[in-house]
């Protein structure tokens, strides 16, 4: 958890992202962003994001990223 | 073995009737028969290049897919024995051996690629470097017959070994069976560029005769053959006119730009539709390719809506995994750094996708215009993104949000747009794309629009007005598929309006289909690339 938020501060320091629940919805997280942040998730957790793992519910919340990674180390 | 030919309807009839006359479990073994006698009939030793590209795939990807298994077990087995880093090495380990058969497999077909495809590309610029030193002896070009399809089934396949290596897809056992999907005929030739997941469950299952779903597929045939024959083939004649002598610049170039856009749709969809029906006729579900591509009101909107399958592969198999990989990644880091978050969170996207267009760009052929106007429309896609907030403000502050007009507006700017961007695949050389471009403003004989000059393009008065009724019909086909499927609204119609429907179309096909004197049912134009 530690991990993604440190890459996530790096996108954008200003954002409180434990406490946001809306990230893609309100438009905090842009398409560009998330491209940014799945190469890191990548680089950091050495799990690659499939395309179809692209939707608004894997990154709206820090928890739903954290499951998604969670499951992708399964599957790996 | 054309489309268009006489010997391919019969070929068609044939299949189709064995399909469903011979036992079930002969049918995905009769079609890929009928793939090779296909293929076959291009010429024999292109048969080399599709049996290589079969089994080196089919090959790595059993390979991937037995060390993916094998691992699998291993860490189930180990799972106590194994801490979380002792894992993640052991994988990292196996994930080696895996690329190893990937690189192999995708070098391989890479090169037979850019040997027969792009082999006279590098000697001519190889040679140009040379003059420019002063040597004039240069390499001799390289004689070697385009493949059938080539770049369409190297593609198909590469997507597949792609999917298993990231263990999206399991690998197919049998060699016969990923042989159909290689050479399936009605898609081999022009795409569309399909997924084995997708595809391979209609594929090889075993289909009942579904009178529906023949009768739907025979009439999207039909469909397709009234785009190709009444339309693109007709349209040809002037197109190959306009372009074919240098002399005609300005308004002949404006006309040009606008029927080769008409041509390139009706020639392509109307070759998609064919391979889509025949599809459909045999029980199998191929990707669609276009979603009324000329309604777009952007480029990036027309991208998603023209050649659906190619851009898909592109954005899956070059964009995607380029704009995540460590490289981008840590360029990223240090953009964002350096001159702040915005920037940073470019880089992916315009890195990536300059690489996935100059790609696109090749793809289509071995020349410098194809590069180019790979990357025109890269720059103005990336504009396109610059602008987009800019365009909403605008719309905001004019209220034109809803206006009907803006939308007409901007549908027929992303026509002329795409139309100046194709002008690169209407020339050999830039030179002359550039030139034909800048005639359009400043040639003033736009007077032969009207004095009767369009009459000497190789079509007669009665042949622009059987294109203006037969562009009517797309049109009004096009708006009626905004709610939903054509055929499925036809459906319910009393039996005799279907059958002056379709025999109408039949006839207009067989009437007004452009193979009379003069004229010559031609290849379709994505056959080339």
């Amino acid at each position: 958890m530690e991990e993604l938020l440190e890459i996530l501060g790096e996108l954008h320091p200003d954002v409180d992202f434990e406490n946001e629940t809306q990230l893609v919805d309100d438009g905090i997280l842009d398409s560009l962003d998330i491209v940014s942040l799945i190469g890191e998730i990548k680089r950091v957790f050495d799990v690659t994001v499939t395309a179809g793992d692209i939707i608004p519910d894997n990154f709206n919340t820090v928890q739903a990223m954290m499951a998604l990674i969670e499951r992708l180390e399964e599957e790996a | 073995m054309l489309f268009t030919s006489y010997l391919f309807l019969g070929f068609l009839a044939l299949v189709l009737i064995l399909y469903y006359v011979l036992p079930k479990k002969t049918q995905w073994p009769l079609l890929l028969c009928a793939s090779y006698l296909f293929y076959f009939a291009a010429g024999a030793h292109f048969l080399l290049y599709l049996l290589s590209t079969t089994v080196t795939i089919w090959g790595a990807a059993v390979l991937i897919d037995k060390n993916h298994q094998a691992q699998k077990t291993y860490i189930k087995e180990h799972k106590e024995e194994m801490d979380r880093e002792a894992q993640k090495t052991y994988r990292a380990a196996q994930k080696k051996i895996r690329f190893r058969y990937f690189l192999a497999a995708l070098l391989i077909n890479l090169l037979v690629l850019a040997v027969v495809k792009y082999a006279n590309f590098f000697i001519d610029n190889f040679n140009g470097v040379l003059r420019a030193f002063g040597n004039a002896e240069g390499l001799s070009f390289v004689n070697i017959a385009l493949p059938m399809g080539i770049s369409f089934y190297t593609f198909q396949t590469i997507g597949y070994l792609v999917d298993v290596y990231r263990g999206n897809t399991a690998a197919e056992k049998s060699i016969f069976r990923f042989a159909l999907f290689v050479s399936f005929f009605p898609q081999v030739v022009q795409g569309p560029i399909n997924r084995f997941g997708e595809m391979a469950p209609s594929l090889y299952a075993q289909k009942r005769f579904d009178g529906r779903q023949v009768s739907f597929g025979l009439q999207r045939i039909l469909w397709g053959y009234f785009k190709k024959l009444v339309i693109a083939d007709r349209i040809l004649v002037a197109v190959t006119a306009i372009f074919g002598d240098p002399a005609n610049q300005g308004a002949y170039v404006f006309v040009g730009m606008i029927f080769y856009r008409l041509q390139l749709y009706a020639d392509f969809s109307g070759g998609i539709d064919i391979t889509i029906g025949i599809a459909e006729a045999l029980g199998i579900t191929l990707r669609e390719n276009f979603n009324r591509p000329y309604f777009s009101k952007s480029l990036p909107e027309y991208w998603r809506r023209w050649h659906m399958s190619m851009n898909a592969w592109f954005r899956d198999y070059i964009f995607y995994p380029l704009s995540t990989s460590p490289a981008l990644v840590s360029l990223t880091k240090k953009v964002r750094a350096r001159f702040g978050p915005g920037a940073g969170k470019r880089v992916p996207l315009y890195i990536s996708s300059f690489a996935a267009w100059a790609a696109t760009g090749i793809w289509h052929g071995a020349s410098w215009n194809f590069v180019v106007w790979g990357l025109t429309n890269w720059l103005i896609l990336m504009l396109s993104e610059e602008f987009t907030p800019l365009y909403e403000r605008f719309r905001r502050a004019t209220h034109t949000e809803q206006s009907r007009a803006y939308d007409v507006f901007q549908i027929v700017r992303t026509f002329l747009l795409i139309g100046c961007v194709n002008l690169f695949d209407c020339h050999a050389t830039l030179g002359a794309t550039f030139r034909s471009f800048a005639s359009m403003f400043t040639s003033a004989n736009y007077h032969v629009l009207t004095d009767g000059s369009l009459l000497e393009l190789g079509l007669t008065g009665l042949d622009y007005g059987i294109l203006a009724v037969a562009w009517l019909i797309v049109l009004t086909v096009s708006l009626v598929q905004r709610k939903g499927s054509v055929r499925e609204q036809i459906e319910p119609l009393p039996y005799a309006v279907k059958y002056v429907l379709f025999f109408g179309l039949f006839l207009i096909v067989l009437l007004m289909g452009a193979y009379g004197v003069g004229y010559d049912a031609s290849q379709f134009i994505y056959n080339r690339f």
